[in-house]
């Protein structure tokens, strides 16, 4: 790997002290964390658009009941696609981007701990997800067996065209990408940090992410695992999942969402890191329960290898494991309640300002809390078997990933953006956004609780009519919450180009710098930070012993 | 950053691309990690493998049971053959032996390997449930166009639970000609 | 912040199942008709009562600071960021909510899996794309399709599916079974995993490929109940309902008697006209090719071959017979039909679906020696 090289490449690290490179190339070789995180970032912003393309095509064609504007096979790859675009193309690589920009900065170090690693990882990313994109023009079209790929569908002649290897080739390499990334992480956090910085004085958002990054070692290589079992099944005449060969289709669900559940949390603990930063900032108020929420974190992330059949509770597991399931799934309420509380707290008796990023967290707060009531209803495993696979189930995960992970990569684009680019985004247009945003969303997903409710299965291009009017309106709020992502893209481009013109301060919010070490670096950033590591750091947020 | 740093960190990245290999062989150890899962009953039910072959021994038949066993024959897609037992269900004491004869029918004019899967209800069944003789243990070749009458002795554990009352018992004929380990 | 606000009175409607847009349409969970069903949904009223009540502490707690404690209105920030006492509580009371909510979760999950003691048993066979049904007690066998009507709108732009009676959940035979017995089901695919799904019973369960799964169901009320596959399995996922009717036992068992009659009887073997061959043919089509080769017969680029102008369709109609007879390793074979539509359904193939061969197969040419049987 890259790893042997970067030990005779650091040396050069010290000679481009003197700014980057000009030109495209400056993008392609780059081993400049900022330059990385901008690239990561940029191309999840441009897959977020791709992977939200094809859910207005789902929208429309579920605007009313009837054969509409595409062909059912061709619905389910919008399906598959849509998710496994935002999953490893969006929200997983936008969280890569901000490690990547924020974790030096946070900690006090130079660059990431292996730049080379660093820079082969992003673009491994962008030739998977290329690879994943290319199945769409192929004969037989992309993989149309749910993002889950569930054998024996998936491996069905009838189902699937030539699609199969290419996408799971391109699982091999998004995997590999995120793996390399988390060691980066990893190591950078590890060895990295300002000699002043103890653990347990590091920013949420870092430790979040310290977390996530072994969830990703631990799990991505289990899922490149049961994708290759799928591959040799196909190609190579194995039986892992072929009942004819002493095989059991039930086995892949198994190995998937033991990798799956894990993945949920992927995206959803780095967004309680950010959403822990950016909460204290304009309570003017140091986060409630620090150590708490690390422990939080951990016990979510601890329990998230154990509870990962209660996306298969009607898949006919003998009662033991049912119970089983449902119990540790039920005690996952615990922790993430602690942390709901905890960010409450933080607002209780502060001095709040409503700044877009403070509105995008506080509705995260709001809405990914309803989306961890309705993760409790499921956990009940009996009414599970009335929810499971309805638009019950979209609402809730939809509910987890889109007003919480989107939310908050946004909330982190606002809140961070005038510290790296020295510019100011226009507030007025920055709210707006949030109002378009926070209401067309809860039009978009709300009423498909109801749909769930009243028995519309997910995955399906047409419906009975009953449920015409709540996905009409379901709709509507897609095509809303759509254009007005629009508005963030113009307002990310507005402020990179300059912005409202006002000049930033070093701190650019209040009070900013006795939360968190990058405001007390200058704005805008230069392209090198924290070569002489920091001699102290903010302690406010941790416990009185400091 | 200095060379002890950079040291520190090719090591760690090396220790965890171990792990992340190490998680690889993992995801293929929750293969057999699975088939015991199942045998405790755990996640999931009986596993084909489960259905082991059993010597005769001799139980004492409880005459004051009766359980019912239904057959159930099931063809996976594709599969060009008839199949069918010779009864729908038979009524048995526990610890009392018999056969059943099931037919299968080759319908196509090449040679076929097939190979039956069999599966319970209720789930937990089948460990009380011995089977001595039984053409799904292994893959069965069929000429073109044979008809074969195959055996299935077997015995209930007179241990079985008072509960049960009837048994479901399914083999699903699964056409393996292509990718047959025994070509 | 009044969108949450409003959520939440959302939310409460949705807990009081207010605001019903149809009569036939709840924004809740449908009670059903069994007992589990109706234990299912008491856990789901509790927990959603439980979340409710959280939520308003939570949120409650949450607005009262956003209103209050403001910089605009000169609120001075507290310092304070820990109090282990408040954690201790706020870690314990959820637990014990949890361990209230997990006794009659698991009681219900207990009774839900026990399915000893029944009077009768189905087999659900699931399929791509239809059910298939088999009453172990009394040879009953018969598959349910998607109705015909819905099998038209749904593949036409611009058909209009509020011209059909129940779109999508209606199906050409549905599954009978009788009140106040418990009804076994044993459920398993032949191709892929499907999941069986009437929300009035009160579960779903898949039926995965090789494997039996077992269910169980006591219905107390006589009625039509309808539901829907719930694990994709393909193109037409959304196009394989179910339907069971729940009847009295007296008309349950005459429609036993009824069906197992109509059984026995051999196919009707006499010649038609064009009309009638190609009107039956195309039943056949919708009911066994539709799903692959499409309505007009186009196939799918890349994956289905085309009917229209295919040589095995247009060619002999003897080896198109075997063809359709022995499968491939894509297409099962259609020895479930018998000579009669057999004859229907290539007359019909040849002859529509932009083919013209101008030949008409009568059922006597295509019935095999068993079909007088």
């Amino acid at each position: 790997m890259s790893a042997a090289e970067d030990a005779h490449d650091h040396h050069d690290d010290h000679h481009h002290d003197h700014g980057p490179e000009k030109g495209l190339l400056r993008w392609i070789i780059t081993t400049n964390h900022k330059d990385i995180g901008t690239l990561y970032l940029l191309f999840a912003l441009t897959m977020f658009f791709v992977g939200g393309a094809m859910a207005m095509v789902i929208r429309a064609e579920l605007f009313e009941p009837g054969l509409q504007f595409v062909d059912p096979a061709f619905f389910n790859s919008m399906t598959t696609m849509h998710a496994l675009v935002m999953v490893f193309g969006a929200v997983m690589p936008a969280f890569v981007g901000l490690a990547n920009w924020q974790i030096p900065l946070m900690i006090g170090a130079t660059d990431m701990a292996l730049p080379r690693m660093n820079n082969m990882s992003f673009w491994m990313l962008v030739a998977g997800v290329l690879l994943l994109a290319s199945t769409l023009f192929m004969e037989g079209g992309a993989p149309n067996g749910g993002w889950t790929l569930y054998p024996p569908l998936v491996l069905q002649p009838i189902t699937v065209g030539k699609a199969l290897p290419f996408a799971i080739f391109s699982v091999h390499l998004l995997g590999i990408s995120s793996i390399m990334g988390a060691i980066n992480i990893i190591a950078t956090i590890f060895n990295m940090r300002a000699p002043a910085m103890k653990l347990m004085d590091m920013p949420l958002f870092v430790w979040t992410w310290l977390i996530t990054a072994f969830l990703l070692i631990a799990v991505m290589p289990v899922f490149a695992g049961a994708v290759t079992m799928l591959l040799t099944d196909k190609f190579f005449h194995t039986s892992f999942f072929n009942a004819a060969g002493g095989g059991d289709p039930v086995l892949y669900e198994h190995i998937f969402w033991f990798f799956g559940h894990p993945e949920v949390y992927i995206m959803i603990l780095p967004t309680f890191g950010v959403a822990s930063t950016i909460i204290p900032v304009f309570a003017r108020k140091p986060l409630f329960g620090y150590a708490s929420m690390v422990w939080a974190t951990a016990s979510i992330a601890f329990l998230s290898f154990i509870v990962w059949a209660h996306h298969m509770f009607t898949v006919g597991m003998p009662i033991a494991g049912e119970l089983y399931f449902m119990y540790a799934t039920m005690i996952i309420a615990v922790p993430t309640g602690v942390k709901v509380f905890n960010w409450t707290a933080t607002m209780w008796k502060g001095a709040m300002t409503f700044e877009t990023p403070m509105l995008f967290s506080i509705a995260f707060v709001v809405l990914f809390t309803l989306g961890g009531f309705t993760g409790l209803m499921m956990s009940i495993a009996p009414s599970d078997f009335q929810y499971h696979d309805t638009y019950f189930i979209v609402a809730h995960f939809h509910y987890t990933l889109v007003p919480a992970s989107v939310f908050i990569l946004m909330a982190a684009g606002y809140f961070w953006l005038p510290k790296w680019t020295g510019n100011m985004y226009n507030e007025k247009i920055g709210q707006l956004h949030f109002w378009l945003s926070v209401i067309s969303v809860n039009i978009l997903f709300f009423p498909q609780h109801f749909l769930g409710l009243a028995g519309m299965p997910r995955r399906i291009p047409d419906y009975a009519v009953q449920f015409a009017d709540w996905n009409m309106i379901s709709s509507v709020g897609g095509f809303i919450f759509g254009a007005s992502q629009l508005l963030f893209l113009y307002i990310v481009i507005d402020t990179i180009r300059g912005g409202t013109g006002e000049k930033v301060s070093d701190e650019v919010w209040e009070d900013a710098s006795k939360h968190s070490l990058e405001w007390t670096l200058p704005t805008p950033l230069p392209y090198h930070t924290w070569t002489t590591p920091p001699a102290s750091v903010p302690t406010e947020h941790v416990l009185d012993s400091h | 950053m200095t060379d002890s740093i950079s040291k520190k960190n090719l090591k760690l990245a090396r220790s965890l691309l171990l792990v992340a290999v190490a998680m690889f062989g993992f995801g293929y150890a929750l293969v057999p990690i699975y088939d015991v899962l199942c045998e405790w009953k755990w996640i999931e039910r009986d596993r084909p493998d489960d259905i082991k072959k059993v010597s005769e021994s001799a139980y004492k038949v409880d005459v004051n049971r009766e359980i019912t066993v239904e057959f159930l024959t099931v063809l996976n897609e594709s599969t060009p053959m008839d199949f069918h037992a010779e009864v729908k269900q038979i009524k048995v004491h526990p610890g009392e032996y018999h056969t059943v004869n099931f037919y299968a029918e080759n319908k196509t004019n090449k040679e076929m390997k097939s190979r039956a899967i069999a599966s319970f209800s209720p789930a937990l069944i089948s460990k009380y449930f011995e089977k001595i003789e039984c053409f799904c243990f292994s893959e069965q070749t069929f000429k073109a166009r044979e008809t074969k009458k195959m055996p299935m002795r077997f015995v209930i554990n007179p241990e079985i639970p008072e509960q049960y009352k009837t048994i479901t018992l399914s083999y699903t004929f699964f056409d393996n000609t292509e990718r047959s380990v025994n070509n | 912040m009044n969108k949450e606000k409003q959520l939440f009175a959302g939310l409460i409607l949705m807990a009081l199942g207010l605001g019903t847009a149809h009569a036939d349409y709840t924004l809740n969970l449908m009670k059903g008709v069994t007992k589990v069903s109706n234990d299912i949904y008491d856990l789901h009223m509790l927990i959603l009562w439980i979340c409710v009540f959280i939520g308003i502490v939570v949120f409650g707690a949450m607005f009262y600071s956003i209103f209050h404690h403001r910089k605009s209105k000169g609120h001075v920030a507290a310092q304070f960021h820990e109090n282990t006492t408040v954690e201790i509580i706020w870690t314990i009371i959820p637990t014990l909510i949890l361990v209230a909510m997990a006794i009659p979760a698991t009681k219900t999950l207990l009774e839900l899996s026990d399915v000893e003691k029944s009077d009768m048993t189905i087999q659900v066979t699931g399929r791509q794309w239809y059910w298939d049904y088999k009453y172990l007690d009394n040879d009953i066998h018969f598959e349910s399709h998607l109705d015909e009507a819905s099998e038209r709108v749904h593949r036409t732009v611009g058909a209009d599916p509020r011209s059909v009676p129940n779109y999508l959940l209606n199906v050409d035979k549905p599954l009978v079974i009788p009140v106040h017995k418990k009804v076994r089901f044993v459920l398993t695919s032949t191709d892929v995993i499907h999941s069986w799904w009437v929300p009035d019973l009160g579960w779903k369960k898949d039926a995965n490929p090789g494997f039996i799964n077992e269910a169980w169901t006591l219905v107390e009320k006589p009625g039509t109940y309808r539901g829907q596959c719930t694990e994709l399995c393909g193109r037409d996922h959304g196009f394989m309902p179910i339907v069971v009717i729940a009847m009295e036992q007296a008309d349950y068992d005459a429609w036993v008697a009824r069906t197992i009659e109509q059984q026995k009887q051999k196919p009707d073997l006499s010649d038609q006209s064009r009309q009638q061959l190609m009107a039956h043919g195309e039943s056949v089509y919708l009911k066994n090719c539709v799903g692959c080769h499409q309505i007009d017969g186009a196939g799918v680029p890349g994956l289905i071959p085309a009917l229209t102008g295919s040589a095995i369709a247009t060619g002999k109609w003897e080896s198109l017979d075997g063809f359709l007879r022995a499968g491939t390793s894509k297409m099962p074979k259609f020895e479930k039909l018998n000579g009669k539509e057999f004859a229907e359904l290539m007359t019909y193939v040849r002859n529509n679906l932009g083919n013209k061969v101008g030949d008409e197969l009568q059922p006597k040419q295509t019935a095999l020696p068993d079909d007088d049987e």
